[in-house]
């Protein structure tokens, strides 16, 4: 029935359907999800002049290898991400943030994130997708969203529900960068751990761990010492908040986090450096310094203002 | 009442209602959640109820936690408007694959493993909140001696359908997830319908549970 579609050789890592996510559902315990680098989400949409919530594919680590079957189309890949093209038998090195066109039986080989996580593809149309909630976002924990709520895998098809004639090649001059610094605010629990738990939280290194995922960031560092309760009551919680288990390791809530938590609330990472925050990669070392909730505010204007900024530039 | 409104992170309101769980406590929570949904004050993005917290987010492109706290300092709680209870009869499987931490509950609360089963099952619990996972009821009250905290590390995956509990609560995983609650059994039976899109939650607010132990022939044969 669908004449366009891909085929996909390989699945990726962890390769979903996402968009802005959806809201207003925490009481029944359903997180936001969406795309979890918002800017590189958003750009990978204009690139290709779609709309700013337009469902793309994200991908982790190693995406797909899609082979595309059908009429032209243009595409975009954003991130810090590795790809080939082949057309016929020419294989060309993909570049982010320029867009391309693909023809019947091109293939699309996204080879890795290099020194990031996320990465995103964007097609001038729509994908065929269910939403729930109005929203595609895949989540592959609670099963919602297109797809079945399940990543995608071999020996499906994605398919293009409609092409818009938007045939426009478009390039933007960006370089992700990574983060070292992740700034937060005081959690509600600050005061449950020592004197010397809260130098460490502030001073001393972290290495992201291999266990974090949509869900949550685990970190591994010195022991953050719990002086009142290594339990709270179970009570809400929201992206970028970072809970100190018994254990005394942070995790940190990310775009599929519970939204529910009954571990201390040590901090809560701000805004403006979530998108650079979810693309730590596994082995990454990071610090966490102290911001107040006025300058917290003052940093995502800048930030909001530095993707509008890109954004218009394409 | 909101005891103090202070901020959790940069886009979220953190209203306490003081340090008490009953509830009395409880229904207020509840009565100031629904009237801020009816409201659709813009910029709120999600609301979470729980015990005796409510968590306000908000998009901090178009508000900000002062504006917010001052339209939430000032809002009129709608009076009446009862919460609806239902009943609910959970069926639970204790078979040792199950029962992954009743050992570890053993150990921690010096009781055996058939005192700690029976003092569960003979308790009509209330339903508080949902959350954590989509559907997951958090029930209370478990009595004094069966009260044992977290796990030091959560683990990686808790088996969907499994029953923790933690402090004075009672939970049921909806879908394999992580946590760390004390797993004392399972349950066939399904919580939390990801097809629907209205009411996908078995169990609400204010809801009554009580949970019957079955064989593990019937957990295998159960038709819901």
């Amino acid at each position: 029935m669908n004449k366009n579609y891909f085929e996909i050789i390989r699945a990726g890592i962890n390769s979903t359907f996402q968009d802005l996510g959806r809201s207003n559902l925490y009481h029944i315990g359903v997180p936001f999800s969406g795309a979890m680098d918002n800017r590189n989400y958003l750009l990978a949409n204009k690139l290709v002049g779609n709309d700013h919530n337009d469902p793309v594919i994200e991908f982790a680590y190693q995406g797909p290898h899609l082979k595309y079957h059908g009429d032209k189309i243009n595409i975009a890949i954003t991130g810090d991400v590795s790809f080939k093209i082949k057309k016929g038998d020419n294989l060309i090195d993909g570049e982010c943030y320029q867009s391309f066109i693909l023809e019947n039986y091109d293939e699309l080989d996204i080879l890795s994130t290099n020194k990031s996580v996320y990465g995103y593809i964007a097609i001038s149309g729509t994908f065929d997708l269910q939403f729930q909630w109005s929203s595609c976002s895949t989540n592959t924990k609670a099963k919602l969203g297109s797809n079945n709520g399940e990543k995608l895998s071999v020996n499906q098809k994605i398919n293009v529900k409609e092409i818009n004639n938007n045939f426009v090649l478009r390039k933007l001059n960006y370089v992700n960068t990574k983060i070292e610094n992740i700034r937060v605010i005081k959690g509600t629990n600050f005061n449950y751990f020592s004197e010397e738990g809260k130098k460490i939280f502030f001073k001393n290194e972290f290495k992201v761990s291999k266990l974090s995922d949509r869900m949550g960031m685990r970190l591994e560092g010195k022991k953050i010492e719990n002086i009142i309760d290594t339990n709270i009551r179970s009570e809400g919680l929201i992206k970028g908040v970072i809970q100190v288990p018994a254990d005394g390791n942070p995790i940190i809530m990310l775009s599929d986090h519970g939204t529910i938590g009954g571990y201390p609330k040590i901090g809560v990472v701000i805004s403006a450096d979530y998108d650079k925050l979810v693309q730590l990669t596994p082995g990454s070392r990071v610090k966490f310094q102290e911001v107040d909730l006025s300058s917290a505010e003052t940093l995502f204007k800048l930030y909001d203002l530095e993707t509008q900024n890109l954004i218009s530039q394409i | 009442m909101i005891k103090n409104i202070s901020n959790l992170g940069d886009a979220a309101l953190y209203c306490d209602f003081g340090k008490e769980i009953n509830k009395d406590i409880n229904t207020h929570v509840i009565k100031y959640f629904k009237t801020i949904q009816k409201k659709n004050i813009p910029g709120i993005n999600n609301l979470t109820p729980s015990y005796n917290k409510l968590i306000i987010s908000f998009d901090l492109k178009k508000i900000n936690f002062n504006k917010l706290k001052k339209i939430i300092d000032n809002i009129e709680i709608i009076k009446g408007d009862s919460i609806q209870n239902k009943k609910f009869e959970i069926p639970v499987c204790c078979e040792k694959e199950f029962s992954l931490d009743i050992k570890r509950l053993e150990e921690k609360l010096k009781m055996k493993e058939e005192k700690i089963y029976e003092s569960f099952f003979e308790k009509e619990f209330f339903c508080y909140m949902t959350g954590f996972i989509a559907g997951m009821p958090f029930l209370g009250d478990l009595d004094e001696n069966l009260r044992a905290k977290r796990l030091d590390t959560p683990r990686v995956k808790v088996p969907k359908g499994s029953i923790g509990l933690t402090e004075q609560f009672a939970n049921i995983y909806t879908f394999e997830s992580p946590g760390g609650w004390n797993i004392i059994g399972n349950t066939p039976l399904n919580i939390f319908d990801n097809t629907k899109e209205k009411e996908p939650n078995l169990i609400n607010p204010g809801d009554l549970v009580t949970f019957k132990r079955i064989s593990k022939e019937k957990y295998q044969n159960y038709h819901e």
